[in-house]
């Protein structure tokens, strides 16, 4: 069992984690400006790196905080996780 | 018995304390310290079991956790029977009941053992060749024929009556295995007052020094030494020594699994928990997992009275056994030195047999000869004569090229064979460090390293005590983080062998029966053959021949298999590599991993806190999710139908009681409670005037339907949310995320308070009637409380929420009062409403009562693909807001396409007929095959109000087909129905203003 370093807990076991997708995808300020496609690539298309992966991971059994986290889905090591709305210190293999 | 095989003195057992318990219905007597294997030597007892595929008569191999063979079934009495127990690690104690396994009628007589004459026939990959045709011969003939021969051992009949327990816990540095290594590291651990755990598998922590008796450690013979590191290791408080207690899996980050056997040995075990799973998290972990001994590969070699030559030493000196009077010990390597140096002290009869050449051999030769020991170097094993219990053993002298002379027959009552040593890196390679091949000592070990541990000792490849103990030290302090180290002296171990797949033999090759998986019955002719079939990779190898599976998972085998591939295809063992080593390391209950998670608490069960009283009203329950809630309230003599027909009635005719306190319920307050609204739901909120309700519908962010429910705007700034019962953490999810993800600058905080709120539904003509005179300080006529309020004020002189609405399609109250209160507030609305036949009514009743008014139930009308308007509820989008979570999907081109499925009402041609929910429905039932599916029915129940069967249904252009047929499906055949409008009582709604 994983621990993953909630930025506002600590160390906790990842039985207390939901994990929410891919992270740093704003929901759009005006969706009804959006073409069909557009908005179809919001909702549906989503990055799935070999590698390190930028995700939402939620704290439901703790804080109840989302938080995100930058994992590495080869070997499922966690390299960062840092507030919502944060950056990360380093980059995600998930193309832009 | 008189334990004939007893040797006078030695060995650990405790002869003051006499054991007496049955093998076979046999009475056997031990003492206090054997196991059921070196009590069963005690008597003479070698055959214990019949292999698993050739019915061979089998003996016991080992004296660990690595045994293959000696499997048996035990009984610790009624309801605790486990089958497949090593004989080995099985501790005795008086009343213990033991079996053994797979023969019929009798161990020693086996009708089965005719596969082993027919073993030609059972070769490798049997199954997959044999049956494969005629194709129905399969589920008739093969499947049952094989499912009655396979397994091992049988299943419980009866539930587990143990208990168990888990717990969780954290160390700095968790050590596995008490052996001379284990002891050292957490000695050196414990020494700087960190937090140790030091787990060991056996029931008595010390490792190889339980046996090693002319070892010794700084001068002091070995035992003292182990005495002082307990006396130690206990004396500190820092410290848990935990023995019968394996280290069966290590997972992510340093958490690793332990089993610990806590009663099993006891003989009153009292209500102490049989096991307890333990959950470490550890700083870092010690690996001091010793190593297990190969069997040599040669005919016959699974004969009753062959064992490992280490094991033989184990039951001399630890408990005080001979495994036989006359013993030949074979090896390729000098650790058997020693058992026959040990045999020949207990003044039995040793041969040894040394396949090394007499130059290769080193000085410890000189040692054996003076103890008067015969030993013929340069000499191969061809095989063993006997059949329950091996009688002798055909040697003969070999060259380096393979060449044997002539056989020569040595008697004997008992074989300790040696084929070198096999370290155990299964947690190691768990905790997915890599392995590299160590050609020096024919082994692989540790390398790299992926979490934080060390490993130590012969679980590394190091076999000399003194470099053990301080490889051991060093682990322990490092871990630690100490940078002190120690230094040992020890007798000097004699290591060293030279690797041997198969013993040369000049036998033909065809008729060689020599065994490499004791427990799987694979032979090394087996794996040849399926390498020559064209199987390389090792993983195929192991389960084409199924070498190197089941419970003991390869152990004595893996290496000699893995060699033998490696042989045939002319390559070396690295480059064949290694199986994937996966928990668990040995067998673990299913009570263990289960733990107390059983009955009750295996999933909580909710109930309201009006549940005792629908209990002791008879009420029938249903499961909604984790609720139980009241179905139906039964009368006497009354069925479901019955009891259902008259709830409803008295719904629509005077008044019913209902218990919705499942409903979810979440406050949302702050400055911009409205604002956060607006964006979840459909609907508009800014303008909903305090004390108002509304129903509020909210979709995911595709457009489809997520929940509905009920909401009053208590204050300005403050909502009552309610949700359906099941999706009431899924919605508050929802919008925690959307509150702290997408609008983290509104000002609103979310609080679920399903379990403050207990509700209390009254409904019907005659609802305003009976609650009248128990509330205080709400106007409750029509005008001043119209349907779709919601006042504050008291009710039998508790706080409430009252809300007007209705789910019934009647006049109706919903009384929300804190939840411990709700039970009393309960039966004063129940006793208030008795002269008026106020009716108890159940979740079935809600659901026909809602379904006559055409409402809907997330979940059972929708499916995650259905939007507002599929549903008929477009009108409640909010048309001036630009925006809401799910607006921009009600756009999207398929969500606005004609043809979507729509909800539509649907009566049946016979009244009396119910459909299913979930038949399908079509428009032409006489079209070929595959028809046109148009839909399905969604809610279907008889009505006793509308007299007749009704049925809710989603179907294509539905509103479009108003008035049309369609045909549903029926387990009798199609059945015809009509399209009417999903509102079969009151369309225009009058009763719900009344």
């Amino acid at each position: 069992m994983l621990l993953i370093a909630c930025p506002h807990c600590g160390n906790r076991p990842e039985t207390e984690f939901r994990c929410g997708g891919q992270a740093h995808i704003a929901r759009p300020a005006d969706p009804a400006a959006l073409s069909d496609a557009q908005w179809a690539e919001h909702l549906f298309v989503r990055a799935n790196p070999r590698g390190v992966h930028a995700e939402r991971w939620c704290h439901a059994h703790g804080c109840g905080r989302w938080f995100n986290a930058l994992r590495d889905t080869v070997s499922d090591r966690f390299l960062e996780t840092y507030p919502t709305g944060a950056q990360p210190t380093q980059t995600s293999d998930a193309r832009a | 018995m008189a334990q004939p095989f007893r040797l006078s003195r030695g060995g650990r057992i405790d002869r003051t304390r006499p054991v007496r318990f049955t093998f076979n219905g046999r009475t056997v007597d031990g003492f206090h310290g054997d196991s059921v294997a070196s009590a069963l030597l005690a008597n003479g007892i070698h055959l214990v079991g019949r292999s698993f595929k050739y019915h061979r008569p089998r003996g016991i191999l080992s004296h660990g956790s690595d045994e293959p063979s000696a499997l048996l079934s035990v009984d610790r009495g009624p309801g605790r029977v486990d089958p497949n127990n090593r004989a080995s690690v099985v501790e005795v104690r008086d009343g213990l009941a033991t079996h053994s396994q797979n023969h019929w009628p009798s161990l020693e007589h086996d009708v089965g053992a005719i596969n082993d004459l027919l073993s030609p026939v059972f070769v490798a990959g049997f199954y997959y060749k044999t049956f494969m045709w005629p194709k129905k011969f399969w589920d008739q003939v093969y499947e049952p024929v094989i499912r009655a021969a396979a397994g091992l051992g049988k299943a419980p009949s009866v539930p587990d009556p143990d208990r168990y327990a888990n717990r969780h816990a954290h160390c700095d540095v968790l050590v596995v295995g008490a052996g001379p290594a284990g002891l050292a590291a957490a000695l050196a651990a414990a020494r700087t007052g960190r937090r140790v755990i030091l787990a060991d598998e056996g029931p008595e922590p010390g490792g190889t020094l339980l046996h090693d008796t002319s070892a010794e450690i700084d001068g002091r013979p070995a035992a003292q030494w182990l005495e002082a590191a307990l006396v130690e290791l206990d004396s500190r408080e820092n410290v848990i020594l935990l023995s019968r207690t394996t280290a069966f899996g290590y997972y992510n980050h340093n958490h690793v699994a332990l089993a610990e056997r806590i009663t099993d040995h006891l003989p009153n075990p009292g209500t102490a928990p049989r096991e307890r799973l333990w959950q470490v998290r550890a700083g870092k972990v010690v690996l001091a997992t010793g190593a297990h001994e190969r069997p040599l590969v040669f005919a016959d070699n699974d004969r009753p009275g062959i064992l490992l030559a280490e094991s033989v030493r184990v039951f001399l000196n630890r408990y005080g056994v001979a495994p036989g009077r006359r013993i030949v010990f074979a090896t390729s390597g000098v650790s058997a030195y020693a058992a026959a140096l040990d045999a020949r002290a207990a003044g039995l009869a040793v041969t040894l047999v040394d396949l090394r050449s007499e130059d290769e051999c080193g000085p410890e030769l000189a040692s054996l000869r003076a103890a008067g020991i015969e030993v013929l170097t340069g000499h191969t094993v061809i095989g063993a004569k006997g059949a329950k219990r091996v009688t002798g053993l055909v040697v003969a002298p070999v060259d380096r090229a393979g060449r044997c002379g002539a056989h020569h027959l040595i008697p004997c009552d008992c074989v300790g064979m040696s084929g070198g040593w096999t370290p155990a890196v299964h947690l190691f390679s768990q905790s997915r460090g890599k392995l590299d091949y160590n050609a020096a000592i024919d082994a692989f070990v540790p390398g790299t390293s992926v979490q934080g541990e060390r490993s130590a000792g012969a679980a590394k490849g190091t076999y000399d005590l003194a470099a053990c103990l301080t490889e051991g030290d060093a682990a322990g302090a490092a871990a630690a983080g100490s940078a002190e180290r120690r230094r040992f002296t020890a007798s000097p171990t004699p290591t060293g062998f030279r690797p041997v797949r198969a013993m040369p033999t000049d036998a033909d090759p065809t008729k060689v029966r020599a065994f490499v998986d004791f427990q799987n019955d694979v032979t090394a002719k087996d794996i040849g053959l399926a390498v020559r079939e064209g199987f390389r990779s090792i993983e195929h190898v192991k389960r084409y021949t199924t070498t190197g599976m089941a419970t003991d998972q390869g152990k004595t085998s893996n290496m000699n298999a893995l060699g033998l591939v490696a042989g045939q295809l002319d390559t070396t063992l690295p480059s064949v590599g290694t199986t994937t080593f996966r928990p668990p390391y040995t067998p673990v209950t299913f009570g263990t991993l289960v733990g107390p998670a059983r009955h009750a608490l295996f999933d909580p069960i909710r109930t309201t806190p009006i549940h005792a009283w629908a209990e002791a009203r008879g009420a029938a329950f249903e499961n909604v999710a984790l609720w139980r809630r009241a179905w139906y309230f039964p009368k006497p003599g009354e069925s479901m139908h019955d009891a259902v027909a008259r709830e409803c009635k008295a719904v629509r005719e005077g008044v019913g009681i209902f218990d919705a306190s499942t409903l979810g319920k979440i406050e949302v307050v702050g400055p911009d409670a409205a604002e956060f609204m607006n964006r979840l739901y459909i609907n508009p909120w800014l303008k909903l005037e305090v004390g108002r309700c509304r129903y509020g519908l909210m979709l995911k962010e595709d457009g489809y339907i997520l929940d509905d429910g009920v909401v009053a705007r208590v204050a300005p700034d403050r909502f009552h949310v309610t949700t359906t019962t099941g999706g009431a953490a899924r919605v508050l999810a929802h919008m925690e995320d959307y509150l702290q993800t997408e609008w983290p600058d509104l000002r609103v905080f979310l609080t679920s308070t399903t379990e403050q709120w207990a509700v209390i539904a009254v409904q019907g003509p005659k609802a305003r009637a009976v609650i009248s005179a128990l509330v205080e300080g709400i106007d409750l006529s029509p005008a001043a409380f119209p349907h779709m309020a919601m006042r504050t004020g008291t009710i039998c002189g508790v706080p409430t929420r009252l809300f007007r609405v209705s789910f019934t399609g009647e006049l109706g109250f919903e009384i929300n009062v804190p939840s411990d209160h709700a039970l009393a507030v309960w039966e004063a609305v129940h006793a208030a409403g008795e002269p008026f036949g106020i009716t108890p009514y159940g979740t079935e009743t809600m659901h026909v009562l809602r379904a006559e008014k055409g409402y809907i139930i997330v979940g059972q009308e929708t499916d995650g693909t259905v939007t507002p308007d599929d549903v008929g509820l477009s009108g409640m989008i909010a048309k001036a807001k630009k925006d809401f979570v799910g607006k921009r999907s009600l756009a999207r081109p398929d969500v606005v396409a004609p043809g979507r499925k729509q909800l539509v009402g649907l009566v049946t041609d016979d009244p009396a007929l119910v459909l299913d929910e979930g038949a399908q429905l079509v428009a032409d039932p006489d079209q070929p095959i595959p028809m046109r599916m148009l839909g399905h029915v969604t809610s279907s129940y008889g009505s006793a109000n509308c007299g007749r069967s009704i049925a809710l249904a989603l179907v294509a252009d539905g509103r479009a087909r108003l008035g049309g047929h369609l045909h549903a499906t029926t387990p009798e055949g199609f059945a015809r129905v009509t399209v009417v409008d999903p509102v079969f009582l009151d369309p225009t709604g009058e009763r719900i203003h009344a």
